[in-house]
């Protein structure tokens, strides 16, 4: 399974979720899990995303998503999963 | 599977901390680019980096976008064009055709560096190397990505003392040769001793003539994330700083690794070596010279200077030796003045001195590096200055490097500028008394006695 990292951080604002993940179902992206904060109006989402069969390029769905992000005024970063794994796990 | 912490804690690092991989260097080998006929051997030159590396570029920015770590930049090495031009090339004039090819293929390939026009004469000179280190000023002025270095002394062969009279004719010439911006071109050419096979970074990488037909080689940096750590246990003992620095250095690695790891994959080109360096930029919060006032300088270049740099350097191998498959290139902290705000600051106010620079380079990689001298120095002073560089590379059997540049018509007091990550850097007093009658004997100084391993 090839699997991404999703970071949403922002003012909080009406659906910011409903955005990510209408792009995400486009995408044919399954979500795996979401967990979702915030703290003092500051929107802050993290979801681990399976994109093993994702009809688009990570580098693609990346772009896409930060579009998506400055389009709604928060910080939208998908990342491989890897560069979080190689750095905190042995 | 990952916390949220791990995730904020990553990110951090990237966005705040200057977190990034400095470099995905292609070393591609041009060996079987030699040919008796120059146009030729520049037709073979070119078509053989343009094919190598064609997607160099593209690859490197996928891996940026999919893994959110800033790749800085995507280089090339190559074999000594010294090696290469031999048959073809008859007279200096002749190797510049070169280097304005290498040029065209960088440019055509959307490298911002290719290194390799390269001599290494640590023991002699042949009359190929000679007309390439004549080339060097020429070749430098009228490209504009071509990054130079000479290997002019090593622990197993001593230093030969011949090409370091001529490396300080040539640094000066080259200052000359590109006096209309601050003699820049000196910032593209490297004197070694004990120069690596394997390093990514510029100005001093090469394709060392042991290596296979390409290889990828990283350096990773951070210099930012090491700071922020060390932040955390200000007045801590030796012991706990040391274990932070080392964490924080395996984290970095292991990034590098990961790019190194997916860069050779998608190229198709074998995985070489991770270089574990911390190296800085011009940016604040990106530098050197903060660890060591964070560790509790008041300015670098203060006593005490040398100790931490050390200590520094030691805690980043070890942390990092563990996160990587094969380490190599130069490893360490780089204490390149121009490149590092906070060494920029420390020279302006007095603190830091060539000498003490000097003394530094003892205890890390790698050498006198981005240091504006005023542009009267003379040639014989610069051998000076680089034999005594060379001669603490081959005793401490380790690399040490020469990157000075004479800026023409200016003087202490004054400020070079170079632009971009190579920055800007005020002009630092340089021993005036003369050394001409060292300088010009003849010969080489023999390898020390330690060398004798065998």
């Amino acid at each position: 399974m090839k699997k991404c990292v999703i970071t949403v951080v922002g003012k909080d604002t009406v659906g910011i979720i409903a955005k990510v993940c209408e792009y995400l179902a486009g995408a044919n992206v399954n979500i795996l899990d979401i967990s979702q904060t915030i703290v003092d109006g500051y929107f802050n989402m993290m979801t681990i995303v399976d994109v093993t069969n994702c009809s688009k390029e990570v580098a693609v769905v990346s772009k896409e998503l930060e579009e998506i992000g400055t389009s709604i005024g928060v910080a939208i970063h998908c990342q491989r999963e890897e560069i979080f794994e190689k750095m905190h796990r042995l | 599977m990952i916390n949220r912490y791990e995730v904020y804690e990553t990110n951090q690092m990237i966005a705040e901390e200057n977190l990034d991989v400095r470099t995905i260097t292609l070393g591609i080998s041009l060996l079987d680019c030699i040919d008796a006929d120059l146009d030729k051997l520049n037709e073979n030159i070119y078509n053989k980096i343009t094919t190598v590396a064609k997607d160099l570029v593209k690859t490197g920015e996928e891996i940026e976008q999919e893994f959110g770590i800033p790749i800085v930049n995507k280089r090339i090495s190559i074999t000594p064009v010294a090696l290469i031009g031999g048959a073809a090339c008859k007279s200096p004039e002749d190797f510049v055709t070169i280097a304005k090819t290498l040029d065209k293929a960088a440019k055509e390939v959307g490298v911002n560096f290719i290194g390799g026009y390269s001599a290494l004469v640590s023991k002699s000179m042949t009359k190929s190397d000679e007309n390439l280190i004549c080339s060097v000023p020429q070749a430098l002025a009228c490209t504009d990505r071509i990054c130079s270095s000479i290997n002019v002394g090593s622990t197993k062969t001593g230093i030969n003392m011949d090409a370091v009279r001529l490396c300080g004719e040539i640094v000066k010439k080259t200052a000359d040769a590109t006096k209309e911006n601050d003699s820049l071109g000196c910032a593209k050419l490297v004197v070694f001793c004990n120069a690596p096979d394997d390093n990514p970074f510029m100005a001093g990488a090469f394709l060392g003539v042991t290596e296979g037909d390409a290889v990828i080689n990283v350096g990773v940096s951070g210099p930012g994330v090491v700071k922020h750590a060390i932040e955390q246990v200000r007045g801590k003992g030796f012991e706990e700083l040391c274990e932070t620095i080392k964490k924080t250095a395996f984290k970095v690695t292991r990034v590098g690794q990961l790019v190194a790891g997916e860069a050779s994959k998608r190229l198709g080109i074998p995985f070489g070596i991770i270089d574990l360096s911390l190296a800085p930029t011009p940016a604040i919060g990106d530098s050197v010279a903060e660890i060591l006032e964070e560790i509790g300088l008041e300015r670098v270049g203060a006593p005490g200077t040398t100790a931490a740099l050390a200590m520094l350097n030691d805690q980043v191998k070890k942390g990092g030796v563990m996160a990587s498959s094969y380490v190599g290139g130069l490893s360490g902290a780089f204490i390149p003045v121009s490149e590092d705000k906070g060494m920029i600051d420390a020279v302006e106010m007095g603190a830091l001195t060539i000498e003490k620079l000097e003394a530094m380079t003892c205890v890390c990689s790698v050498g006198l590096d981005m240091i504006a001298i005023p542009g009267k120095t003379s040639a014989s002073t610069i051998s000076g200055i680089i034999a005594d560089e060379m001669a603490i590379g081959m005793v401490n059997q380790k690399t040490t490097a020469v990157r000075l540049i004479p800026v023409i018509g200016k003087d202490v007091g004054e400020t070079a500028e170079f632009g971009g990550l190579l920055g800007y850097a005020p002009i630092i007093p340089v021993n005036e008394y003369d050394c001409s009658a060292f300088v010009n004997r003849k010969g080489r100084i023999p390898a020390p006695v330690h060398s004798f391993k065998n």
